[in-house]
């Protein structure tokens, strides 16, 4: 009875390194980064982890197909490492000695994956199926983009200022012009006493910028010197 | 009042002349000199040159020429323009009536050069608006079209790259292939002359208060970076590498004469800029303090922005050092299957030995994937103009904490100083326009303004098509560089040999109160020109005495023979133009009559020669 036992025991154990080695038929190689992506915080990755792994691939493959038959059993851990990575493949029980076939295996880990990464508090970068390519996640892209409205603004801005500026200046212009037809008016009338400075109306004079009287410009060479 | 037939002088204007604008206070006009001077070439050539020359030892030359032949041209152009009261044509002509040519090229250049420099503008404008997003959009790449990756292009150069040549000047393979316009450039590009125009409408009015900003801020700017830079990981290692002096680089010819080009090129001399700017000045300015200042500040702001730059460089580089050492141990540990964490970069080299000795096959195949790290290597990577600005800057900032904080203040920072620098520019263009009677008699200075702004904004938009970086570089290489170093050497030469420098003493006693002293003259009247001379043979190709060195299609070499022969056939040109125009004045005002005596004919000819 022993003998048939460990007969049987061996058997199973044979037949479960055939199954689940490196590079096997529809095996997968998994590999994570748990201290890359937790620190401090990491987890040691030991025997319950790997009950962990093989309870969610089993729940995978039970939510893909929807039968009810897939145990932990069925999932066959091999070859594990430090750096944490090893294979695995899942078993089918009803037919002997047989793997799922890997594209099963892979739709269900798709479907799947983002249960299967916060069971380990990890992402798609961190556990990493090596034969499954994760589909990016485009960034969110918002219906005008940013810049546009921004640029929107700033130009908004500017041509308020420049119509500010150019209105101002116009209206400026024409009250000088006004005022100096009306003086000219008056002038013409003799009504207006406007007093001149060498034949120079002193509002024309700007105090500021100075008027340079040209007589006088500064000509060392017509003055002897000392 | 009397009109006396004297020769014309400056500040001769007859009775009723409005009075020249001018600077509200000698503040602005400091301010305004060096918000020009102090331009992008500070921030990303002057770092570039200290590494390639040595280091800190390339201080040494670059503060000689600062002394030899900065400050003394700085001084000599802010006196003529001060002195002369007016734009560059008409102080040139009244230096010498032959002359006028010199002032023709300056207007020239200026507006070759404002027509592609606002254009870096508009890339600032452009990243500007882009830092408004998380994350960045140069911090990742982008998807490629079914998603399992990245674009082809952004993984096989950097994210930042790829921002710059793909989504911002979307660039062809070639010059030939001109693309289309890309309409995102030019509304930036248009935007940039709007800004522009808003600060030069009013004149001096409006820009005497805008200098207040643009030359201010980018050195609060400057110092948050500072302070910025100095703090991050690895930028000790920048320092150090570019401080570290290699003073044989000093013994090279090469050494100063990119100096003396740096400082020349650095103070915008030769443009016409600084005399615009003077020409508003009151006559009792002190230009000479002024000078000493703006070349001062000028150097030092470049030193200042040198030390930031070499900081970002050092965390950029230590950075990519570190991110390659840790892709080589992934790789590492995930073919041999090491645990997470053994393998660190102080182990690094002995682990690859250990492991080529134990699976020299497995590591065999692998050893194309490990690169050796090296952070000289990085730190060797010198790059200049708009790769610096716009690439390495970028890395950078992708990586520091607050990125679109550090974004904001960087491209704002990079605005002041091109706008500052553009103000300048379009000042050079603007002052002879307004000096001339026959011009703001007919449109109001808004409208000449506004003219030239248009026009070139028109034909900026050639740089904004796909092979518009390609024409940028021709322009930035051609347009300005021989043209100014030969309108300088004129200018030195003419002031101090045709106008005379005793005389130019005296006009400057005149002004100041005091003669400049024998260390100007006889730099103005021997060393700066001097000085000049090797870097125009520099310019020259040393190989074939060529001045192209790249491989341009014929219709671009015309292009650059055009825009050089525009701006230099002018000098001899006015002289040529203005020697006819005496002879045939000359020939009118003289009717071959009898009752003309000897006298009046020689009275006549004095009359007619010193009304030109």
């Amino acid at each position: 009875m022993l003998r048939v036992l460990l007969l049987t025991l061996s058997v199973v154990a044979v037949a479960d390194a055939e199954l689940c080695k490196p590079d096997a038929q529809n095996a997968f190689k998994v590999r994570l980064s748990i201290k890359t992506a937790l620190g401090d915080n990491a987890y040691a990755w030991d025997a319950n982890e790997e009950y962990l792994f093989k309870a969610m691939m089993a729940f995978a493959m039970r939510k893909y197909s929807r039968k009810s038959t897939t145990q932990i059993s069925n999932v066959l851990l091999c070859n594990v490492t430090d750096r944490v990575s090893f294979w695995f493949v899942v078993t089918d029980s009803s037919k002997n000695v047989s793997t799922v076939p890997g594209s099963e295996v892979e739709a269900a880990i798709r479907m799947n994956r983002h249960r299967i990464n916060n069971a380990f508090l990890l992402s798609d970068k961190t556990l990493q199926f090596l034969k499954i390519t994760s589909t990016l996640s485009p960034p969110v892209e918002p219906s005008t983009p940013v810049w546009l409205i921004v640029f929107g603004v700033v130009l908004c801005l500017i041509v308020a200022g420049i119509v500010l500026l150019v209105v101002t200046g116009i209206r400026k212009h024409k009250k000088k012009n006004k005022e100096s037809t009306e003086r000219e008016n008056l002038e013409e009338k003799g009504e207006v006493t406007v007093t001149v400075e060498n034949g120079i109306p002193c509002e024309a004079l700007d105090f500021k910028a100075g008027h340079v009287n040209g007589v006088f410009a500064a000509d060392d060479e017509r003055f002897t010197s000392l | 009042l009397l009109r006396l037939s004297l020769p014309s002088k400056p500040g001769w204007r007859g009775a009723m002349e409005k009075s020249r604008p001018l600077w509200d206070n000698p503040l602005q006009f400091v301010f305004a000199c060096i918000s020009y001077a102090v331009g992008l070439g500070n921030v990303w050539r002057f770092p570039y040159l200290c590494q390639m020359y040595g280091g800190g030892g390339f201080l040494i030359p670059y503060l000689i020429m600062l002394i030899v032949e900065g400050m003394p041209l700085l001084y000599l152009e802010l006196a003529v323009g001060q002195r002369m009261r007016q734009g560059s044509i008409g102080a040139w002509k009244i230096i010498s009536p032959y002359l006028c040519g010199v002032g023709v090229a300056s207007v020239v250049v200026s507006f070759f050069l404002s027509m592609y420099y606002n254009v870096i503008n508009a890339w600032a404008f452009w990243y500007l608006f882009h830092s408004f997003q998380d994350p960045l959009p140069w911090a990742t790449c982008p998807l490629n079209s079914n998603r399992t990756g990245y674009e082809e292009e952004c993984e096989k150069t950097s994210s930042t790259q790829y921002f710059w040549y793909r989504e911002t000047l979307n660039i062809s393979p070639s010059l030939e292939d001109s693309g289309s316009i890309q309409w995102e450039q030019a509304l930036c590009l248009m935007l940039a002359w709007l800004v522009v125009y808003l600060c030069i409408l009013r004149g001096t009015e409006s820009t005497g208060k805008v200098v207040y900003i643009t030359a201010s801020l980018p050195y609060c700017v400057l110092i948050i970076y500072l302070i910025r830079g100095l703090t991050l990981h690895g930028a000790v290692n920048g320092l150090i590498y570019m401080f570290t002096p290699k003073l044989e680089q000093l013994s090279n010819p090469k050494t100063w004469i990119s100096a003396a080009t740096q400082i020349f090129f650095s103070l915008g001399l030769g443009f016409g800029s600084l005399i615009a700017f003077a020409s508003y000045n009151e006559p009792s300015n002190n230009c000479e303090r002024h000078a000493v200042i703006v070349s001062l500040i000028n150097s030092t702001t470049s030193i200042f922005a040198s030390i930031v730059t070499f900081s970002i460089y050092g965390f950029k580089a230590t950075f990519n050092y570190e991110s390659c050492i840790n892709k080589v141990i992934l790789i590492l540990i995930n073919a041999f299957d090491l645990e997470e964490g053994s393998v660190t970069a102080d182990n690094l080299s002995d682990v690859k030995e250990y492991l080529m000795a134990t699976y020299p096959q497995e590591y065999a195949q692998l050893s194309p994937q490990l690169k050796n790290c090296s952070l000289e290597a990085e730190l060797d990577t010198a790059v200049q103009g708009t790769g610096l600005a716009f690439i390495v800057y970028s890395e950078a900032i992708k990586n520091m904490e607050v990125p679109q904080l550090y974004s904001v203040l960087y491209f704002v920072m990079l605005l002041m100083l091109g706008i500052g620098s553009m103000l300048g520019n379009t000042a050079a263009i603007l002052t002879p326009l307004t000096d001339s009677k026959a011009i703001t008699a007919r449109f109001p200075k808004e409208v000449i303004s506004g003219a030239v702004c248009f026009i070139n904004c028109v034909i900026g938009l050639t740089f904004t098509m796909e092979a518009g970086n390609y024409w940028f570089d021709i322009f930035n290489d051609y347009a300005a560089t021989l043209s100014l170093l030969l309108i300088v050497l004129v200018e030195t030469i003419a002031v101090c040999y045709i106008y005379g420098i005793r005389r130019f003493e005296k006009d400057l006693h005149g002004m100041i109160g005091r003669k400049p002293n024998w260390y100007w003259k006889i730099m103005w009247a021997f060393a700066s020109p001097l000085l000049i001379v090797p870097e125009l043979q520099r310019i020259f190709s040393p190989l074939q005495g060529q001045l192209v060195t790249k491989d341009y299609p014929s219709y671009a070499l015309a292009v650059i023979g055009l825009l050089v022969a525009a701006s230099t056939m002018c000098i001899p040109l006015g002289a040529l133009v203005t020697f006819i125009r005496k002879r045939l004045k000359r020939e009118r005002t003289l009717p071959p009559s009898s009752a003309t005596g000897p006298c009046w004919k020689t009275a006549a000819t004095i009359i007619c020669s010193s009304y030109l």
